[in-house]
């Protein structure tokens, strides 16, 4: 396999960038390194190709933004809105990760192996996220639809007013959210968390040491005897 | 008091003469509308919900006159002499700004709030017309993208239906802050109107109520906006103009941020620009009047260095209010590169017509004043997803009468600006104004007619 090597002490981030939105055709298959990341933001924001990109350090703001198709590795931490908004393919974060990992992420797989920080799935529209580590206070808030597992703690107002998405959490909450309840672990559930864990490297983790929770959905439509809840 | 005087004559049984009577009379503290909606909230314990901008007197562009040209200033032919109307906008940062034949742009909307054919009249209109149209929250659809020449692509904090291949095939985006009806608030769009395919687009289950967050989920605060523009960037390779969208509260330190965050266009929305449906209390009572918010604006924009300055300028889009081509010459030549249309756009496809009075009167309301727009009912298609109502409502024709308004608000700029002795719309300036009222006067910082008065700028 081909591999790229990009040091982003010497190559400006435009220059990475406007690589890594070439043609896919020419893309495909390759695998690209990135040396002295430094923390910069927006590296390898709006891929569309099926490479292999390997970030070797600490990245800034919005790190794999907005992915479709690409895996990326992160080898250190990632600062806020790592992969935000990801279509498709897969975000390897190997050390911590900010506030809002994966907001609003519709699809494909966000793997975080250290702790995570305020709002991580905040707005979930359909990704998987796997937190090894803990997350922070309002995870998941108003999360639509898609997947979070969490192997630590989860801080206040998990799954605050959640719609459809399934949180999993094998340590402590320290309190739910607006219409965020613990919900039973149905086989379905049981499958989705398996194969989760599967995937992000967890697979000898027993899926019987989790608590699910979702949408106790009384805030769908609005009743004015809920209006304390807003 | 009369009451007791009655009484005392008529038991002394004094001389009979004529007592006059008080006529009857409605508080202006307790109006007829006042205690319909104290009524209203009593019987139900919500707050009243509706679509559309402040409906209450606002000092605005009526209170402004053209002074016109005399012996001291030199007019330009009518017919014979060109008065330019075209608009650059995004030459800061973009490789591709936008052109624009006229200075009337169409606001966001959404799929969503507005029908699918009441989306493609707008692209179709705007398209004839030369200018650009916008999306709303929940995404851009096929039917908009395709009938559009020029479409901005909005991104809001709920990010319903954001889709980078959209934004690539954007030809600007505007990060949507907050809009001139609810500065600070976030969107509501009600079960009645999230069909499966409204849904879909939004990744929401059918018929839920849906209330959108007013932040954006993965910043905070100016340094992350920052950010977040340059991520838009580098996703889109710097093509692309980028707007900010700001409701009209503190301008100049708005305008100032944003610019300082990296925007090519600064968006500024009055408190009379429309929403689809938010609460009357913020409509009517957060915000200020478009009139208010120009001068500060442009002030942030000449403080900072990118007022009309060749290539490194940040254009201004206002809006909130805007009706006809004397509204649109006020506004430019109060500092504004060009403005924005909701609320007459839909107007001129078709809303609050008077033919459907029978209609409106069913739903308890009359042509001109329905404004229940987040119910879904609307007899015009317009603002509804009821497959029966959007049918009523013909893109074509409706495009065609929306370029033609548009062409004519073009037109009548142009008569005004020509009047004025200016060869194009953009050099019309505050000198060409005067005000009518001291609040206007003070609001636009121009002189009181036939004074050479500024309230808080020169002395009486």
């Amino acid at each position: 396999m081909e591999s790229l090597k990009y040091n982003l002490d010497v190559t400006p981030l435009r220059e990475l960038n406007q690589f890594l939105h070439s043609n896919p055709s020419e893309l495909d298959g390759k695998t690209i390194e990135i040396s002295n990341p430094n923390g910069a933001h927006n590296i390898a924001v709006g891929l569309k190709a099926d490479v292999n990109v390997t970030i070797q350090g600490h990245a800034g703001y919005y790190a794999a933004g907005m992915n479709q198709i690409a895996h990326v590795v992160i080898e250190g931490s990632a600062g806020s809105g790592v992969a935000e908004n990801m279509m498709s393919g897969r975000v390897h974060v190997k050390g911590f990760a900010s506030n809002a990992a994966g907001a609003t992420s519709q699809g494909g797989l966000l793997i975080i192996d250290g702790d995570a920080g305020l709002r991580c799935a905040i707005a979930l529209k359909g990704a998987d996220v796997v937190v090894g580590g803990s997350v922070g206070s309002f995870t998941a808030f108003m999360a639509q639809a898609g997947n979070l597992v969490v192997l630590g703690n989860a801080g206040d107002a998990l799954g605050d007013s959640i719609y459809e998405a399934n949180i999993f959490v094998r340590g402590s909450v320290k309190s739910l959210g607006s219409d965020c309840i613990e919900k039973p672990m149905d086989e379905e559930r049981r499958q989705i968390l398996v194969d989760l864990l599967a995937k992000s490297g967890h697979a000898s983790i027993s899926p019987e040491c989790f608590k699910r929770f979702g949408s106790a959905r009384t805030l769908y439509n609005f009743k004015v005897d809920n209006a304390g809840a807003y | 008091m009369n009451d007791v005087a009655n009484k005392v004559n008529s038991d002394a049984k004094t001389v009979e003469h004529h007592i006059p009577q008080t006529l009857p009379r409605f508080s202006a503290t307790f109006d007829p509308h006042t205690m319909a909606e104290i009524r209203r909230a009593a019987a139900t314990g919500i707050y009243d919900i509706r679509g559309a901008g402040s409906k209450r007197k606002l000092p605005h562009f009526d209170d402004l006159l053209f002074l016109g040209a005399s012996v001291s200033r030199y007019p330009l032919e009518g017919y014979r002499e060109k008065c330019g109307t075209d608009v650059v906008l995004g030459t800061r940062y973009a490789k591709k700004p936008i052109y624009l034949k006229t200075p009337v742009t169409i606001a966001g909307m959404s799929f969503g709030s507005l029908s699918g054919p009441a989306k493609e009249a707008l692209g179709r209109g705007a398209t004839a017309a030369g200018t650009s149209t916008t999306t709303g929250d929940g995404g851009m659809t096929p039917e908009e993208r395709g009938h559009s020449t020029m479409l901005v692509y909005q991104y809001l904090p709920s990010r319903y239906g954001m889709n980078p291949d959209d934004l690539r095939k954007a030809d600007a985006i505007e990060v949507v802050i907050g809009q001139g009806a609810k500065p600070g608030g976030g969107g509501m769009l009600f079960g009645q109107k999230i069909t499966e395919r409204v849904a879909k687009m939004r990744c929401l289950p059918v018929g839920v109520d849906q209330r959108s967050s007013c932040r954006h989920p993965d910043w905070t605060g100016p340094d992350d906006l920052e950010i977040k523009i340059a991520e838009i960037r580098e996703i889109t390779d710097w093509e692309k103009p980028i707007y900010v969208k700001i409701g009209a509260t503190r301008p100049y330190f708005d305008v100032a941020l944003a610019v300082k965050a990296g925007a090519d266009v600064v968006v500024l929305d009055g408190m009379q620009g429309g929403t689809a449906a938010t609460q009357e209390v913020f409509i009517e009572h957060v915000g200020i009047p478009i009139l208010a918010a120009i001068r500060p604006a442009v002030k942030a924009l000449q403080d900072l260095g990118v007022y009309r300055n060749g290539k490194n300028s940040v254009q201004l889009i206002v809006s909130g209010g805007i009706r006809n081509g004397a509204d649109v010459a006020k506004a430019i030549a109060l500092g504004a590169d060009a403005v924005a249309i909701g609320t007459a756009a839909l107007i001129a496809l078709g809303d609050n017509e008077p033919h459907l009075e029978a209609e409106y009167n069913k739903l308890g309301t009359t042509a001109g004043a329905y404004d229940d727009w987040h119910l879904g009912q609307d007899p015009a298609g317009i603002t509804t997803q009821d497959p029966e109502l959007m049918k009523r409502l013909d893109p074509v024709a409706a495009g065609h009468r929306l370029a033609n308004y548009i062409s004519v608000m073009t037109m009548e700029a142009q008569v005004v600006a020509r009047a004025c002795g200016k060869s194009h719309l953009h050099n019309l300036e505050p000198e060409d104004l005067v005000a009518l009222t001291v609040e206007a006067s003070a609001m636009a910082k121009v002189p009181l007619a036939g004074t050479d008065w500024i309230p808080g700028v020169s002395k009486y």
